[in-house]
């Protein structure tokens, strides 16, 4: 029987959250607490000649004002970013000061009045213009920055790294190949766009304590950074992260901290707090990455892949920030779920003069993906291939290989077929690929398979403690932050599952205070039911060990004859034979008054095995735990005469594990596809000749709205991942990374054109069907 | 920086504040009266994180002065008590990070109370004011037309 594992339990914050009584970073204020307004550059690329900040000081209310500074220069492998930019800018909308004032009118008052004086530079605006020979740099004195060991950035170029993944032998996958196909893929730098725009608070205490409170995915990074950045005692450093209103993977940055930082040490310690406005979040604050990437690909007639050849040209903007670590990442996953004996593969993060990048849900995935299944689908096209059976022929499989030359087994990968034959029947795939409805209306399906592994830092690990109340609950502390995954309910869910308990006296702290909360490295990458999760288990663990122990004098028997559950501890064979949890979860009192033990408080940690590096000529190595595997689908409605469209369905056949929270993880995949589709048809900045943002906000921007949804299917299979928490893989991001790809495949084959550029707008499939001349 | 005494009746209780007469509905109920259910997600209309009810009408926010609020009923979402739809918000799963939910249920029960037979055309003409970014609308949809006495059939 399950107690927990797989039932639709609430989120435990749901409550909050529907009478507008849960808090985030923003909903706290103190009297006294002082306003900072940026900024921020007009230029995409420009010399800053002058900063004119008098008439500003002026204003009443103002008491500080910052303008960049040569040091510190922040990054998390290259430290290549001023906190507010120094001598020149290099994005439209990067900070070029910022105003400290008694109220956020004050501070934005002066904000208007100060005068920056720019001489424009020539802009690079695309990664393909990056690496053109005579192109601009956007880091002159790229060398002469400090940088962690594992990143590659080339001097002379706008190239701030290069992954490399060499596999097999080419020559003899292209001798091999009886059919090729050649191909180019791009896509601007786009925005995450999550509800709650980055805010955070800082201020120093007169005991010397740096104190934030941070609407992020990465306190425990904050404290870490800080430290490094400014020369701070790390023990010293406090970090608060209250509920969190979406991240997507745009709050793993530390940006506004920094400045932040510089504030409250300009006005002597007093708290300052720092909002974007949405305009600020969309360009000032880091983006979704955008890429250029060419590829190549070999099969024999009937339909083995023999060969890859792919560069991804990721455009980092401005700074490498996480730029590089994205590159990287889709280097180790570069040909989606397929087993491919030989792979050439570079993947490049490059400077330009956008909004600089960030993590984005996916990590890489859902871009490089586009990229793959689009190719899949035209070798398929080309070899007159059923694209399922194409797929299906050259799954990843229990055995294989990875890129990065890393074997594969059941747990390590799950079932890629079982995934495909799944999708097939839902979508009814033997009615044909495409119906026509109407004279001009047809509906066209397409498809897409995908794997995600996550590459994080190997020796990131996550800590979880468990205290138990006097009345037998329990409590559960864990550094994950809750942004609206809703791991929190899935680590009590866990709880409840591992002590036989009741779920309602399992209590959860939402809000991290990196003084108190065990870490967790950082809520990213779909690991935080893995690690958190495997920590829990672990503190349960040590927590059943203490009540058995002091059970076991009670009951005057060994502890190994011992078992918890039903909030009792109690003989294996003679369970009538018991003591109440709470009568020993704070040790017991015998009737002479002499008590034994105390407070049970189980504790646990987490740390990923075997991870390492990779190898900078080969890509050899073992960056990642697990894979997620599944297979994707959408159906559209095209107008074969204006080339409009309409989502109709979207599928996800996912090979999750285990499924812990049914409800919670359909809401995951089902939000994630929503993104997916979003990012597929329409979202996207656009940039002016000269590197500027058109359009920073939400009406020109087009996030999707209610009604835009599709109809969701969304199916689970099962093939535990041994290391997982009862079996779970990570289930976050994967339903986002074949959204962007299967609606590509979908749409080219409606429009009969190979369409290779997101967003997919009418217009766009217009003009590569030869309008507009 | 010249502020004004005004009275704002929110959430039945007659509330004396001091604001400018430029600031916003949205930034008083927020800064001065720590009524910080609705969220400012863009402060120019575009997201409906702040939406609130002026006698019976959605209205967002941060469109609104404080000013032109005296003399008018105004409900946050701290001034609903169990209202269907914040439970249909719970149990349909219709939120995850939480941030564009004060401004959806306030959406939601205005749509109720004033069209409680709506249709999805009508119900797609008031939700679409608002954004959320972690659902796929599907929840939404759920629980709305789990409140709303007519039949619903899909979009």
């Amino acid at each position: 029987m399950s107690w927990s594992i797989g039932k639709s339990i609430y989120r435990k914050e749901a409550l909050e959250k529907v009478t507008g009584k849960a808090k985030y970073t923003d909903d706290y204020s103190t009297s006294g607490m002082l306003h900072i307004k940026l900024v921020v550059s007009s230029y995409a690329h420009a010399k800053i000649k002058a900063i004119d900040t008098e008439k500003a000081r002026a204003v009443p209310g103002v008491r500080a004002i910052l303008i960049g500074q040569p040091f510190p220069l922040t990054g998390e492998e290259i430290s290549d970013r001023p906190p507010i930019a120094f001598d020149k800018v290099r994005y439209h909308g990067e900070p070029v000061a910022a105003v400290i004032a008694d109220s956020p009118i004050q501070a934005k008052k002066a904000s208007e009045l100060i005068g920056v004086v720019y001489e424009p530079l020539p802009v690079v605006n695309s990664p393909k213009e990056a690496l053109l020979p005579d192109a601009m740099l956007v880091h002159e004195n790229l060398t002469s920055y400090e940088r962690i060991e594992h990143v590659y950035p080339e001097p002379n170029t706008n190239i701030a790294d290069r992954t490399k993944i060499r596999k097999g032998n080419m020559e003899q996958g292209w001798a091999e190949s009886e059919a090729t196909v050649e191909a180019s893929f791009s896509f601007a730098p786009s925005d995450h766009i999550a509800m709650e725009t980055r805010c955070v608070i800082a201020e120093i205490r007169p005991d010397g304590f740096v104190v934030f409170s941070s609407s992020t995915q990465s306190p425990y990074m904050i404290k870490k950074l800080m430290s490094d950045y400014f020369n701070l005692e790390e023990g010293k450093i406090i970090v608060k992260t209250p509920l969190v209103g979406g991240g997507f993977g745009g709050k793993v940055s530390v940006q506004l901290e920094l400045i932040a930082y510089m504030a409250t040490l300009a006005v002597g310690g007093r708290p300052v707090k720092l909002v974007n406005t949405r305009e600020e979040d969309m360009i000032t604050s880091p983006v979704h990455i955008g890429l250029d990437a060419n590829i190549r690909l070999g099969a024999t007639k009937d339909g083995k892949i023999k060969a890859a050849e792919i560069l991804y040209m990721f455009d980092s903007g401005a700074y490498s920030d996480k730029g590089a670590t994205v590159s990287r990442a889709a280097a180790v996953t570069c040909t989606g779920p397929y087993h491919i004996e030989n792979v050439w593969c570079d993947s490049l993060c490059i400077y330009t003069n956008h909004p600089y990048a960030t993590a984005y849900r996916g990590f890489s995935h859902s871009e490089l993906l586009f990229v793959f299944e689009r190719a899949m689908d035209m070798l398929a096209q080309k070899i007159d291939m059923d694209p399922i059976d194409f797929r299906k022929k050259n799954s990843i499989m229990p055995g294989d290989t990875t890129p990065t030359q890393t074997r594969l087994n059941q747990s390590t990968v799950g079932n890629l077929p079982n995934c495909i034959d799944q999708l097939k029947q839902l979508m009814n795939w033997k009615d044909g690929q495409v119906t026509q409805i109407s004279e001009r209306k047809i509906r066209v399906k397409g498809v897409s398979c995908i794997w995600k592994t996550s590459t994080i830092d190997s020796e990131a690990s996550s800590g979880v403690t468990v205290t138990f109340n006097a009345d037998g609950s329990v409590n559960v502390m864990s550094g994950i932050v809750e942004i609206g995954t809703g791991t929190k309910t899935v680590l009590a869910q866990l709880l409840a599952e591992k002590l036989k308990m009741d779920i309602n006296n399992i209590h959860v702290k939402m809000e991290v205070d990196t003084q108190t909360t065990p870490e967790h490295w950082k809520t990213v990458a779909s690991r935080g039911t893995l690690m958190a999760g495997r920590a829990l288990l672990k503190a349960a663990d040590d927590a059943t060990e203490q009540l058995k122990d002091i059970a076991s004098r009670v009951l005057m028997c060994s502890p190994d004859d011992l078992e918890v559950g039903n909030e009792m501890v109690y003989v294996r064979d003679e369970p009538d034979t018991f003591i109440n949890v709470k009568d020993v979860c704070y040790g017991y009192k015998y009737p002479s008054g002499y008590s034994i033990g105390g407070q049970v408080i189980g504790r646990g940690s987490y740390t990923l095995r075997h991870l390492t590096h990779i190898d900078h000529e080969t890509g050899q190595g073992k960056p990642g735990p697990e894979y997620t595997v599944g297979a994707q689908g959408v159906e559209v409605e095209f107008d074969t005469r204006d080339y409009t469209y309409r989502i109709l369905k979207a599928y996800s056949v996912i090979d999750v594990g285990k499924v812990l929270n049914n409800k919670a993880a359909k809401g995951q995949v089902m939000g994630a596809m929503s993104m997916g589709l979003n990012f597929g048809s329409s979202e996207t900045f656009v940039f002016s000749e000269d590197g500027k943002v058109l359009n920073p906000r939400l009406r020109t921007y087009v996030p999707y709205r209610y009604g835009d949804h599709p109809e969701y299917v969304v199916h689970f299979l099962e093939t535990p991942y041994i290391d997982g928490p009862y079996g779970a893989r990570g289930v976050g991001e994967i339903g986002l990374i074949g959204m962007p790809a299967a609606l590509a495949n979908s749409l080219s084959m409606a429009a009969g054109v190979d369409l290779n550029k997101l967003p997919i707008t009418p217009e766009v499939i217009w003009k590569v069907k030869g309008g507009g001349g | 920086m010249h502020k004004s005494e005004m009275t704002l009746n929110i959430n039945g209780e007659d509330r004396t504040i001091y604001a400018r007469y430029a600031d916003t509905l949205l930034y008083v109920l927020r800064a001065e009266l720590g009524l910080t259910g609705a969220k400012p997600g863009c402060l120019n209309g575009d997201c409906g994180a702040c939406t609130i009810d002026i006698d019976g009408d959605s209205m967002k926010s941060c469109l609104m002065l404080a000013v032109e609020a005296v003399d008018k009923k105004v409900t946050t979402v701290e001034g609903l008590k169990n209202a269907p739809i914040q439970s249909q918000f719970i149990e349909k799963f219709a939120f995850q990070c939480g941030y564009c939910t004060p401004g959806f249920i306030m959406n939601c029960n205005s749509l109720i109370q004033k069209y409680p037979n709506a249709d999805d055309t009508i119900i797609k003409d008031w939700l679409e004011s608002n954004i959320c970014r972690c659902t796929g609308y599907q929840e939404i949809k759920e629980a709305i037309t789990s409140v709303l006495s007519s039949p619903h059939k899909n979009l």
